[in-house]
């Protein structure tokens, strides 16, 4: 029955792209089960040893945090020089992180990109863990945390006295306050009618914990035509967001006179970067997670192989802003320019600053190969090295800027200290608790988004007999 | 409250929206169809409209852009003007992150909050289920049943011909 015309018809293209991303035709209630299943079942050793793991390096963090709030803020290795080290790093390190998850969950949404369905509902969950630890270190950095709310303009007694809107810093609190709910929001209503799917399977007190998570939906398709309507406005609410977010936390330095810091490329090249950076930890944890959960049926290597091809070109990206930062340093004239980046490189901090460029600009480029591409080891193996370079991009920018400035005599060295590793640590620990405690209690994949891509081969299948 | 209902159940989402087509044409009102995902062309087949959501996310952004555009003006140049550096009280562009981030909060609360009250999905809320499954794999048509103005024999009917593997008539709260 299938002429040149109807072959060519574009709906039909489009089917016949998205089949790939799974292997197998599956059945829509197999989707259910084997999503829902490890909701159900007593969690694998290999998952509580993992938890363990989390729990201990969480419980690390907290011991330092209470120290260091008890003690005081000299606890850290930070200096009068060096004031915005280590927190700092940790900070724009984590915002970063979390950025893939956006791109994932909303940019490709509105690209319409199949292969999403599988990872976004991970990808936004961490996305939610890592601002939640990228916001706790400008907190503990304040010193009196509890006087947190002072950044946050409310009638006082004080004058009214407001906080200064020229700031970035303020700039920052309100992107990323924003961040951390639109992402929220958009998480949760992506959960809604999955929810309902759990209460449908489930009875006792979680059945009620998942009848009351779900609102009462009940698939009818009219809801379902405003909820897709509603998915796109916030995807599209989300893509501008998500690139504000890490301009402003660009800002933070461009917007200051420091050199190595006071450089217009800096928002696209941070956007860059915390893509790149967030396509690495999404690689770490879902190359775990699929071999941990069993979901090698969902998350393919194919998979794998998309998210390395957006790590290669912000990868790219990153490595072609290292080039313009040194071409700019050589070219533009300004002696304290050229100094800062030949301190970067041959300075005390040179190892951080060869590893980071090795990390970040040269490794990615081995995913041109395609054997790199579709090996799940080596592919994670390689989102270490990311990881380790995003996060030494960041230790590098503001480290070596802030350790020679214009002043000879405030020269100094920054060394962390105990409280201040201990205190990453820790941020690890929360996200992978948060992380293995998501995997274990909400559906990771969304059950509803895969049944709609499922259900388009259904209808190829169909035309096929 | 309860009322009567018609509801035919289907096992894959093509002969669903053929069914909606057929039931439409032979003049049938169609009460609501129950899927466990979006299915592609059913919208069309059911006659829905556009959703309005996003003149909701437009004007709630709008109002957001103005309001903080208009409460960083009230603190810096009119409640308390600090000196900051000698830039003017009125740095209009230092003002447009906050305000490009509250625009694009107020826009996305409120359509999610609007999504959630039109569909009536609020806390509390308790569902009852056109058929068992349309939250898992099957998909239903509900037609609301009057006894006065219902041809039932003719409904059933098309109902079995579009291929419906069960057709039921019950009471329901939908």
């Amino acid at each position: 029955m299938s002429s040149p015309v109807r072959a060519l018809d574009t709906d039909r293209i489009h089917a016949v792209r998205r089949r790939r991303w799974i292997d197998e035709p599956l059945a829509l209630s197999e989707i259910t089960d084997d999503v829902a299943r490890p909701l159900n079942t007593w969690p694998s050793m290999g998952w509580f040893a993992a938890f363990g793991v989390a729990v201990t390096a969480l419980a690390i963090g907290v011991a330092c945090v209470t120290y260091e709030i008890a003690t005081g803020i000299g606890t850290w290795g930070l200096n009068r020089t060096v004031g915005w080290a280590f927190d700092i790093t940790n900070f724009v390190f984590w915002i970063g992180i979390g950025h893939a998850g956006t791109l994932i969950s909303a940019i490709l949404l509105l690209f319409r990109q199949q292969w999403r369905t599988s990872i976004n509902r991970s990808a936004e969950a961490m996305t939610i863990f890592a601002v939640i630890c990228a916001a706790l270190f400008p907190l503990i950095h304040m010193g009196r945390p509890w006087l947190f709310y002072f950044v946050i303009p409310y009638p006082n007694q004080r004058g009214s006295l407001w906080p200064n809107f020229r700031s970035p810093l303020l700039w920052d609190v309100f992107a990323i306050n924003t961040y951390l709910t639109i992402s929220l929001v958009f998480w949760y209503v992506g959960m809604i009618p999955d929810f309902a799917t759990l209460r449908d399977r489930a009875d006792g007190i979680r059945k009620r914990i998942y009848a009351a998570l779900c609102l009462g939906w009940n698939g009818s398709y009219r809801t379902w035509t405003r909820y897709e309507a509603a998915s796109l406005i916030l995807a599209g609410l989300a893509t501008p967001l998500v690139l504000s977010v890490h301009s402003i936390v660009s800002m933070d330095f461009a917007v200051s006179i420091l050199p190595g810091w006071h450089t217009t490329i800096f928002p696209p090249y941070f956007v860059a970067g915390a893509v790149y950076s967030g396509f690495g930890m999404v690689l770490t944890l879902l190359i775990l997670t699929r071999s941990l959960m069993h979901l090698e049926r969902y998350i393919t290597i194919r998979h794998l192989d998309a998210m390395a091809k957006v790590t290669l070109l912000t990868g790219s990206i990153v490595g072609l802003s290292y080039a313009t930062e040194l071409f700019t340093a050589w070219f533009n004239g300004s002696i304290y320019e050229k100094a800062m980046f030949y301190n970067r490189a041959t300075g005390p901090y040179w190892l951080a600053f060869w590893t980071m460029v090795s990390c970040n600009a040269l490794m990615p480029q081995l995913l041109w190969l395609r054997r790199l591409r579709t090996s799940a080891a080596g592919l994670f193996v390689l989102s270490i090295f990311v990881n380790l370079g995003m996060w030494l991009e960041r230790f590098v920018i503001i480290v070596t800027s802030l350790h020679r400035s214009y002043l000879p005599s405030s020269w100094v060295m920054y060394r962390p200290t105990f409280i201040e590793v201990g205190t990453l640590i820790g941020s690890f620990g929360l996200f992978f608790t948060c992380f293995l405690l998501f995997i274990r209690l909400l559906p990771m994949i969304a059950m509803w988004e895969i049944k709609a891509g499922a259900d388009v081969r259904v209808e190829e299948a169909a035309d096929h007999a | 409250m309860p009322r009567e209902y018609l509801v035919a159940t289907y096992a894959e989402p093509g002969a669903l929206v053929d069914a909606v087509t057929r039931i439409r044409a032979h003049g049938f009102k169609i009460y609501d169809v129950y899927t466990p995902c979006p299915v592609h062309g059913l919208d069309e087949a059911m006659g829905l409209r556009r959703s309005r959501l996003g003149y909701v996310a437009f004007v709630a952004g709008a109002l957001g852009m103005i309001a903080a555009l208009l409460f960083q003006f009230y603190c810096a140049v009119w409640s308390w003007n600090v000196n900051v550096g000698g830039k003017p009280d009125n740095s209009t562009l230092a003002f447009i992150p906050i305000t490009f981030e509250i625009t694009i909060l107020a826009a996305g609360l409120a359509t999610a909050k609007v999504f959630l009250a039109r569909s009536g999905l609020l806390p509390g809320a308790t569902a009852q289920l056109a058929a068992s499954g349309v939250t898992d794999d099957t998909f239903a048509i509900a037609l609301r049943w009057r006894n006065t103005v219902f041809d039932t024999g003719e409904a059933r009917r098309v109902l079995t011909e579009s291929g419906a593997i069960e057709i039921r008539q019950t009471e329901m709260d939908l």
